[in-house]
């Protein structure tokens, strides 16, 4: 098996202690909804509460420099983790607010900025996108006049590049990818399109939310614009995501949010703003979750991205092994593990996944069940509802036996009712 | 097992068999209802005849419980006067709402009273509720005409 402690990390996440439904171990599998936390991150949150709390970058006082430099600190940790440079990383709320900010902020780019976008321009997006890389790209577009189009998926579940050279023409001013299907457990291939995006000189905006927590993502080397992703999906607290962008382009573009700290100097008429990333951190930011999140960078670190990532393959490997030996079952989603991440969808014939996320409950197993916000994609493949298993460093083979186990009891179940 | 709560008898049999699923042409209204959460759909044909529901057909796709319950509930409305039909449908919320309390009246609900235990799970309780939910809003849909 491989070279994690599964142990050891285990005993390091207090809520994987607790007993489900009567006296059942939790096999938590829905890590692609949000993860767990290590102690060191709840312990992060509760130290800079307790010790050091204070709005950071104001006063003048030891606590407020002392917060600014726990902040500060997690922003520099981010920067590291990504590849990025300092006063490229935005801390968020959230993965839904970074594509937000940027879908608004090229939405209040006026007429003549090379931001700016009208009718006539397209926006491409793909099938599989989770509704936040997809709704904030429909607004834009209705708000704009412009056109959304987007790249179709293949019955295996892979981005269909087949008409590359059509979807992203001349007009196309920004292209919205998801790295990682959170459904199908895709990974997308970056190269060919971000190589398209920028021939046609549009923006190129990555949702990293199912990629970053599993494995290396340098933002330099992928020669993308933007990437927008969520703290509390990498063992870090809710509240906090983060929004990288090209510095050239952050301070070149108008703010979304706009307030406090963000300014530069402030008139009863107008005002002039910062440079990234202060530009796009109005308003006192959330500061224990930014700190939860630094613990949680150090956490991935110390167990290492690479070990992580080869084991969530090994998981899936046998996910995709033991579910297909269940009769009437089909993975949704790729069946080899060939850019592939740990997420695994299935359906069942003639058992709704609502039911079966039911009975897998009563057995301890916490799966997603429903349409996991890509109604579109669900569409595609012609059902409303699959079942989810997702997948992190804290689960083992075991708790693989215990799904498919799981999975078969429960087709029993129904099937003799 | 406490699955059994859940899946009664009763339920999984309207689930494989399904009552006036098969929507009638010409309704006096039509609503479609999904459940946002899971994307659980009903689409629901009433007919009236004056003061009476005379044909609630429905078509829909969904769990065992959201496809269940709005078979047992076509069956239980054909028949009764809008005004009983209403009082039905408040009964069955209330039980629904009850988490464990209130195991329901069987005389007025009939095959209804087998979704009493859905009610200690909240996450299916809009599921149960889905085609209900459906019909008082084709009630108000139709009255209004
Ligand atoms: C691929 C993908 N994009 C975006 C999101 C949205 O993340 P959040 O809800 O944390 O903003 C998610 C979370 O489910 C996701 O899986």
């Amino acid at each position: 098996m491989s070279s994690l402690d599964i142990a050891a990390i285990k005993a390091d996440f207090p809520i994987l202690k607790r007993r489900i439904r009567g006296n059942n171990r939790l096999i938590y599998l829905d890590s692609g909804a949000t993860s767990q936390k290590p102690n060191s991150v709840l312990d992060a949150e509760r130290d800079f509460y307790q010790n050091h709390n204070a709005a950071v970058h104001r006063g003048a006082h030891q606590l407020a420099e002392e917060a600014t430099e726990l902040y500060e600190g997690a922003r520099e940790k981010v920067v590291k983790f990504i590849g990025a440079d300092s006063s490229e990383v935005i801390f968020t709320k959230s993965a839904t607010e970074s594509i937000n900010a940027i879908a608004y902020s090229l939405g209040n780019s006026t007429f003549g900025s090379r931001f700016h976008i009208k009718a006539g321009d397209r926006i491409v997006v793909s099938e599989m996108e989770h509704h936040a890389n997809l709704i904030p790209w429909q607004e834009l577009a209705r708000r704009t006049g412009a056109e959304l189009a987007w790249f179709k998926v293949t019955d295996e579940g892979r981005l269909d590049l087949s008409n590359i050279d059509d979807l992203i023409n001349s007009r196309t001013k920004v292209v919205a990818l998801t790295h990682q299907s959170n459904v199908l457990g895709t990974i997308n291939p970056l190269g060919e399109v971000t190589k398209r995006a920028h021939e046609v000189g549009a923006l190129f905006v990555l949702d990293a939310c199912q990629s970053v927590p599993h494995y290396k993502v340098d933002v330099k080397s992928i020669n993308v614009d933007f990437v927008a992703f969520s703290g509390h999906k990498m063992l870090g607290p809710t509240g906090v995501g983060i929004l990288w962008g090209k510095k050239e382009l952050l301070d070149a573009m108008p703010p979304f949010l706009t307030g406090g700290s963000m300014i530069e100097t402030v008139t009863m008429e107008s005002a002039t703003y910062l440079d990234a990333p202060k530009r796009f951190e109005a308003g006192v930011p959330n500061m224990a979750q930014a700190v939860g999140l630094g613990a949680a960078i150090d956490y991935l670190n110390k167990v290492g991205l690479d070990r992580i990532h080869a084991h969530e393959v090994e998981l899936t490997k046998k996910a995709l092994a033991g579910l297909q030996t269940i009769g009437g079952l089909s993975i949704i989603g790729p069946k080899d593990l060939e850019m592939r991440g740990g997420v695994v969808s299935f359906a069942i014939d003639g058992i709704h996944p609502h039911d079966l996320g039911q009975a897998l409950d009563q057995f301890g197993i916490a799966v997603r069940t429903g349409h996991h916000c890509a109604w579109p994609l669900m569409k595609r493949f012609k059902t409303v509802a699959t079942t989810r298993a997702s997948f992190y460093l804290y689960n083992d083979l075991e708790d693989i036996a215990a799904l498919v186990d799981g999975v078969e009891r429960a087709r029993k179940y129904f099937a003799e009712r | 097992m406490e699955l059994d709560s859940l899946y009664q008898e009763v339920i999984l049999d309207h689930y494989k068999r399904p009552l006036n699923k098969a929507l009638a042409p010409n309704p006096d209204a039509q609503v479609h209802h999904v459940n946002t959460s899971c994307g659980d759909e009903v689409t629901l044909n009433l007919h009236l005849e004056g003061d009476r529901i005379s044909r609630v057909t429905w078509e829909g796709v969904g769990c065992s419980i959201s496809q269940a319950s709005t078979s047992v509930m076509t069956d239980l409305l054909i028949g009764k006067s809008k005004e009983d039909a209403l009082a039905l449908v408040e009964e069955f919320q209330t039980m629904l709402q009850s988490k464990g309390k209130d195991t329901g009246n069987e005389e007025h609900l009939q095959d209804g009273v087998a979704f009493a235990g859905v009610s200690k799970f909240p996450a299916r309780v809009k599921c149960a509720l889905l085609g209900w939910m459906a019909f008082k809003d084709a009630l108000q849909q139709a009255v209004k005409k």
